[in-house]
């Protein structure tokens, strides 16, 4: 059974292994079709249009799915890996060792963004980033710059007290936990993690980070402690909305997949904690 | 609420832009196609640009240095780009200007990019 597990608990050999099977993928061609997928709905997902993966009650759902998908990929490269997730209200300076040399590696360089340590730098040939807005082929981030802090706990707890999971109109306006913890509105939650990061995190080609899927595995296990708290809350809508996923409703692009089919992560994995 | 700090890096990157202050250019010679929220100037030595493009489907075009920015409006009329996707900022200016920090001086590529 898989079991998800916060980063700052992974051992050594933990470590090596999840770092192992990302660069493999990459190396194989399947990490950038995660990004193309990601960058193509960010760009297409829009407030009065059609709106999947982001800026819409199916933002959580999809994710969930994209992140099973990746997590699959690297189970099929170790079958011993997992994701594991960022608490960022917890782990919220440079100094965490999430970015260490071992592991994500650090910010980047104040004249150009670039990161200069880790399994991911440039220099070591082993991460180009080829899925790019820009010219730019290595990976950049500027830790703190964009926006000085992450979310605190009592921020978290804020937008996890709200019961109602989404309302209309859907979409980035809307008030309610979803967007909320999407953060589009009120203290922001997850949109702010991404320009904390800066770099390609805060961009349509965020994946270009590895840091993109444990920030989403955490905020993946906050929707679950959202479902804990608030029980007799549900994913809305539940049907006839124009333009919008419907609990019912089969999710681009795997068209397989409802959300409906994804509100129970425990099929899937568990977490280390609650 | 947070304070959103506009990006430190601006001041370690300004000694690169050839022209770090925003200077805007006189209006274009089409000014009777230009709607009012269109812009033309040099921003930290780029050239930004936003006009629409006619039609009836109220196409707008923002390009750095010539090459299209893809931005996005927000239902609460703010706006983001691709470079800036989950930051908003209040006009499509707003948003070509942060597209120039964010590049540092890199070019732009035309989207979809690959
Ligand atoms: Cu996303
Ligand atoms: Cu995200």
């Amino acid at each position: 059974m898989t079991v998800r597990k916060n980063q700052a608990t992974l051992t050594a050999d933990e470590k090596r292994r999840f770092v192992a099977a990302v660069l493999e993928l990459k190396r194989s061609g399947r990490y950038d079709a995660f990004v193309t997928t990601h960058n193509g709905f960010i760009m297409a997902d829009t407030d009065n249009g059609e709106r999947t993966g982001h800026r819409s009650p199916s933002f959580l759902p999809w994710h969930r799915r994209f992140l099973l998908d990746f997590e699959q990929a690297l189970q099929s490269v170790d079958a011993s890996v997992t994701l594991p997730y960022w608490d960022w209200s917890t782990d919220r300076t440079p100094r965490a060792s999430l970015w260490g040399p071992d592991f994500l590696g650090g910010t980047g360089h104040s004249r150009d963004g670039r990161v200069m340590d880790g399994p991911f730098a440039a220099d070591t040939g082993n991460w180009p980033i080829n899925v790019r807005v820009d010219g730019r082929t290595y990976l950049r981030r500027a830790l703190g710059d964009g926006v000085r802090e992450l979310p605190t706990p009592g921020e978290v707890e804020s937008v996890l007290s709200m019961a109602t999971y989404d309302m209309p109109p859907w979409n980035s306006a809307s008030d309610g936990f979803r967007n909320h913890l999407e953060g589009w509105r009120g203290v922001n939650l997850h949109n702010r993690v991404h320009v904390w990061v800066g770099g390609q995190m805060a961009t349509g080609v965020s994946p270009n980070d590895p840091v993109f899927w444990l920030h989403h595995a955490y905020v993946d296990k906050l929707w679950a402690r959202w479902q804990r708290r608030h029980p007799d809350s549900r994913y809305v809508p539940a049907a006839g909305t124009p333009q919008v996923v419907d609990l019912d409703e089969t999710m681009r692009p795997w068209n397989d997949v409802r959300p409906a089919d994804l509100l129970d992560h425990t099929r899937h994995y568990t977490f280390d904690t609650a | 609420m947070p304070e959103l700090t506009r990006r430190t890096a601006l001041t370690a990157t300004a000694a690169l832009a050839a022209g770090a202050v925003a200077a805007p250019r006189a209006a274009a010679e089409d000014h009777h196609h230009a709607s009012p929220d269109s812009f033309d100037e040099v921003y930290r030595g780029r050239r930004i640009q936003g006009r629409s493009t006619g039609g009836h489907h109220g196409g707008y075009r923002v390009t750095v240095d010539g090459v299209e920015l893809h931005v996005m409006r927000n239902a609460d009329g703010t706006w983001i780009s691709v470079v800036s996707h989950y930051d908003p900022v209040p006009t499509r200016r707003a948003a070509a200007r942060a597209a120039v920090d964010e590049l540092q001086g890199a070019r732009l590529l035309p989207f979809p990019a690959n």
